[in-house]
């Protein structure tokens, strides 16, 4: 027995050797187990039901869009021949449709071939009505999407599209298998536990086995465009722990090979770094730190009506001038001293990026910190400081829960800004909720951030992609989240001003570059000067992972595992 | 005889002052001495209290005041215990966490030594609701901890907190699951002790003699399990001090500003490399106040032991 068990062992290395006597990157599965860690661990492989940043990543791994954004912003194809534009015809000249042409002789993980039908499935599926899909502002103003030829797929617009490249493009919207999903459509969507946790794709990996908000498994797909990729034959996608926790795997003891969003001290990381056994890699995408006002009430005394319109307006929220001196109370230089050093930028926008879209709007009242212009406001409103240094009026006392996740850089700027704005008489009481509670989405959970149960609250959120038409519609009032929406929706201010609305729907209509922009930028301005949010610090993405890792091209504009079919191990 | 009574009351009292005040509690002391590890512990565990009561009187430091111009500071005249990545005085947040802290740790034992001694005495004394009781603690003690909390602050944080503030309301709510599970140890020495007493011939004497239930479950029960109460007491407090530092280790709990010991902790962990004594100081406070509650409850149970008292 134990003679047998050798000799296995024997062939086993044999092959092994074999394989890694091959050239560094020229064969399938010759780099062993890929172990990348996000401690915010994985709870579902199909983005149409998560907006989960972490759940996006690991889809991206496993089924992939038409085209997705590389390092620098630009679209890059994946599943097709080419970028379709005005000039090769693949955009119609009155800008409603968009022609993609599908690379032949693609193939699912399960073998079957890839058609311009599962394209059009994934249309439907997302759009079926009561199917609660969590990308659905992709496709925004989609008219159909019709299946040419079994490799060519029209969508057309019902408005002229200067932007074609939201549905099917970045990690929000990759294709799914019509085969697999066809009995999962609408209601029935989210009770398709094996789909939607090892969905069938296109991508350099297939799942294994997932187990929810714990770890997903995956082997190379044998079925893979292309025959010498990806350089591992498994991965492992550990979730869970802290950033903290990942840092140090990373960089110090390098047991795993790639740690997502190592947000902590900068300090701390400079310590671990020295260590010399990983990278730390960085790129500025869209990402802003930002704290989101809560313009509804959270009374808990409201019950059901809690941080809903229907519940009325926030006590003092809803004074501008209020809104206002909070923002003018902060240093943000100071924020990203302590908080992100090198990965960080004080910014007044919540769209920062591309450099066309950035505006300086606000940056006059609100990029440096004034106390005592912010105390004159309050003054100036009638919020009169009481004994104990905290300002009231009519008995509503300035004081507020203020929540976020736990995570040590967070608590740090939670202590500063409570810290700054008891200069100007606001008093702030903190919360911290687990990462996985406050970003998880669960409707049973009163602790997310879309509920928002809170004054304030704080969080960094971005846009996938260079275009922000869809980000800034988040604002608009048919995006509030409710109990009737599950709590979906991206308005979490719960912002609703007929003017933006107005306005995002002028920027959809609007075909040239450079008005786009300047909309862009008025919308922005029109959030922080409205106080919707009070951006704080535009963050770079900082991952790490080890130095015998090769091929990382760090993206901020899509999944930071974009390319992990091109990822090798080097010695 | 008007003579006699004042005399005999007058000899009387001394003999019973000596005979069940001083010399019952001297001998106590006197055994309590004689563990050496009991003495140490007391000490360090009264400087300690000491030191958190006392101590933001004389060093007047405000807690959680940012410095930003002295962050991730060493020890120094001015930070006697260094500052944080904020520039928060350690020594101040050592100081003033040491008292929710033991609050918390004293409170929670309290509630559980009381839950625990009825439900052992209920038990261990009236066979019928034995078993009903019995089954009750093997389902707590097969309740974590954890989950439990988690839905705890899920179901009453909000309601607590508008009814008595962030800090009181966590404050009651810790307490009360810390007690609620964390009694069923006592309840079962508490039961063994009372099912072993109750068989004595002098329990027998008070029954028959007609004394009432309760009368024997105050006067000649409780005084007789005092001793297993006092070490499952300090042992409880320990558990207490211990679980609170896990919850807020955990960012369960106090606020983020609000220091306790576990939190301390838990903020420093991130920078041992950078100031140790972040790390240092608040798990020392919490290991110091353990193992000294330890040795006092070891101390305590050897000096009750009525054999030692003989001596």
């Amino acid at each position: 027995m134990k003679m047998r068990r050798w000799i296995t062992r024997f062939v086993v290395a044999g092959t092994a050797l074999g394989a890694a006597a091959g050239p560094a990157f020229g064969e399938r599965g010759s780099d062993g187990d890929l172990k990348i860690l996000y401690w915010q661990a994985v709870s579902i492989m199909n983005p149409y039901l998560s907006s989960g940043t972490k759940d996006m990543h690991a889809a991206s791994m496993v089924i992939e869009p038409l085209a997705r954004f590389d390092e620098t912003g630009n679209i890059v194809p994946t599943l097709v021949s080419e970028i379709p534009s005005l000039e090769n015809g693949g955009i119609s000249e009155d800008l409603t449709t968009i022609t993609w042409r599908i690379l032949p002789d693609l193939r699912w993980s399960d073998g079957t071939d890839f058609t311009a039908e599962d394209v059009v499935f994934t249309w439907q599926y997302c759009t079926a009505p009561d199917g609660g899909c969590a990308q659905r502002s992709q496709f925004t103003d989609v008219a159909a999407v019709e299946a040419v030829d079994p490799l060519t797929v029209r969508v057309t617009f019902s408005v002229p599209k200067p932007y074609p490249f939201g549905p099917f493009v970045g990690m929000s919207s990759p294709i799914i298998q019509k085969a697999q999903f066809e009995s999962c459509v609408g209601a029935r969507a989210p009770e398709c536990t094996e789909a939607n946790f090892g969905p069938h794709g296109t991508g350099p990996f297939k799942v294994r086995e997932l187990r929810a908000n714990d770890v997903v498994l995956f082997d190379a797909n044998q079925y893979y465009r292309d025959p010498a990729k990806p350089a591992f034959a498994t991965a492992t996608l550990k979730g869970g722990g802290d950033a903290t926790s990942a840092a140090r795997a990373v960089l110090e003891s390098g047991e795993f090979d790639y740690g997502w969003n190592l947000m902590i001290e900068p300090e701390v990381l400079a310590t671990m770094e020295q260590a010399g056994r990983g990278t730390l890699v960085s790129s500025f995408g869209s990402l802003v730190e930002r704290i989101v006002i809560n313009w509804t009430n959270p009374d808990p005394a409201l019950g059901s009506l809690r941080s809903t319109r229907e519940g009325g307006e926030h006590p003092f929220l809803s004074d501008p001038a209020v809104r206002r001196a909070l923002s003018m109370a902060i240093d943000r230089d100071l924020l990203v001293d302590i908080g992100f050093g090198e990965a960080g930028q004080a910014t007044c926008n919540i769209v920062p990026a591309p450099e066309i879209n950035r505006s300086t709007g606000n940056d006059d009242w609100c990029l440096t910190a004034d106390i005592e212009g912010a105390n004159a406001l309050l003054d100036e409103a009638g919020w009169v400081p009481g004994p104990d240094g905290i300002r009231a009026k009519d008995g509503v006392r300035l004081s507020m829960l203020y929540q976020t996740s736990t995570n040590s850089v967070r608590q740090s700027m939670q202590a500063i800004i409570k810290d700054m704005w008891s200069a100007i008489g606001v008093d702030a009481e903190l919360r911290d909720v687990s990462s996985s509670v406050f970003f998880g989405g669960d409707p049973g959970s009163p602790d997310t951030f879309q509920k928002f149960f809170a004054d304030v609250e704080m969080y960094a959120n971005n846009f996938d992609g260079t275009d922000a038409e869809s980000y800034l519609a988040e604002w608009t009032c048919a995006l509030i989240p409710s109990p009737e929406t599950g709590w979906r929706g991206q308005n979490i201010p719960r912002y609703c001003n007929p003017e933006y609305d107005a306005l995002v729907a002028k920027l959809g209509e609007t075909a040239e570059e450079q008005p786009r922009a300047e909309i862009v930028k008025q919308l922005n301005d029109m959030l922080t000067a409205d106080g919707a949010h009070i951006p704080l610090v535009h963050r770079g993405d900082l991952s790490g992972h080890v130095n015998t890792l090769a091929g990382v091209r760090m993206n901020s504009w899509d999944s930071q595992l974009w390319n992990v079919a091109d990822w090798y191990r080097t010695e | 005889m008007t003579d006699g009574t004042p005399g005999a009351a007058n000899s009387a009292a001394p003999i019973l002052s000596r005979g069940s005040g001083s010399s019952f509690l001297g001998d106590v002391w006197r055994n309590f001495c004689r563990h050496r590890g009991g003495v140490i512990g007391l000490a360090v565990l009264l400087t300690i209290v000491a030191l958190v009561v006392l101590g933001p009187y004389f060093y007047t430091v405000e807690v959680g005041q940012p410095n930003y111009r002295a962050r991730n500071q060493g020890p120094s005249w001015d930070f006697p215990l260094g500052t944080d990545n904020l520039g928060r005085d350690l020594l101040a947040q050592l100081l003033t966490g040491g008292r929710t802290t033991l609050a918390v740790g004293i409170s929670a034992m309290l509630l559980s030594l009381v839950i625990g001694t009825l439900v052992g005495v209920f038990s261990g004394y009236w066979r019928r609701l034995d078993g009903p009781l019995m089954r009750l603690t093997d389902l707590f003690l097969a309740l974590p901890i954890l989950p439990l909390l988690l839905v705890a602050v899920m179901l009453f944080r909000d309601t607590l907190r508008t009814a008595f503030g962030p800090e009181t309301g966590v404050f009651i709510l810790l307490v009360t699951v810390i007690g609620v599970t964390s009694w069923m140890h006592t309840a079962r020495i508490v039961r063994g002790d009372v099912l072993a007493l109750k068989r004595r011939d002098f329990i027998t004497a008070a029954q028959a003699g007609g004394t009432r239930e309760t009368t024997i479950v105050l006067q000649h029960l409780l005084p007789n399990v005092v001793s297993s109460i006092m070490v499952s007491a300090t042992l409880g407090i320990a558990t207490a001090i211990i679980t609170e530092s896990a919850l807020s280790f955990l960012g369960l709990g106090f606020p983020s500003d609000y220091p306790t010991w576990g939190r301390l902790l838990f903020d420093g962990v991130n920078f041992i490399q950078i100031t140790p004594t972040r790390v240092l100081w608040p798990g020392l406070a919490i290991s110091l106040v353990v193992l000294s509650v330890n040795y006092v409850g070891d101390a305590i149970r050897d000096a009750l032991d009525p054999r030692a008292l003989g001596r």
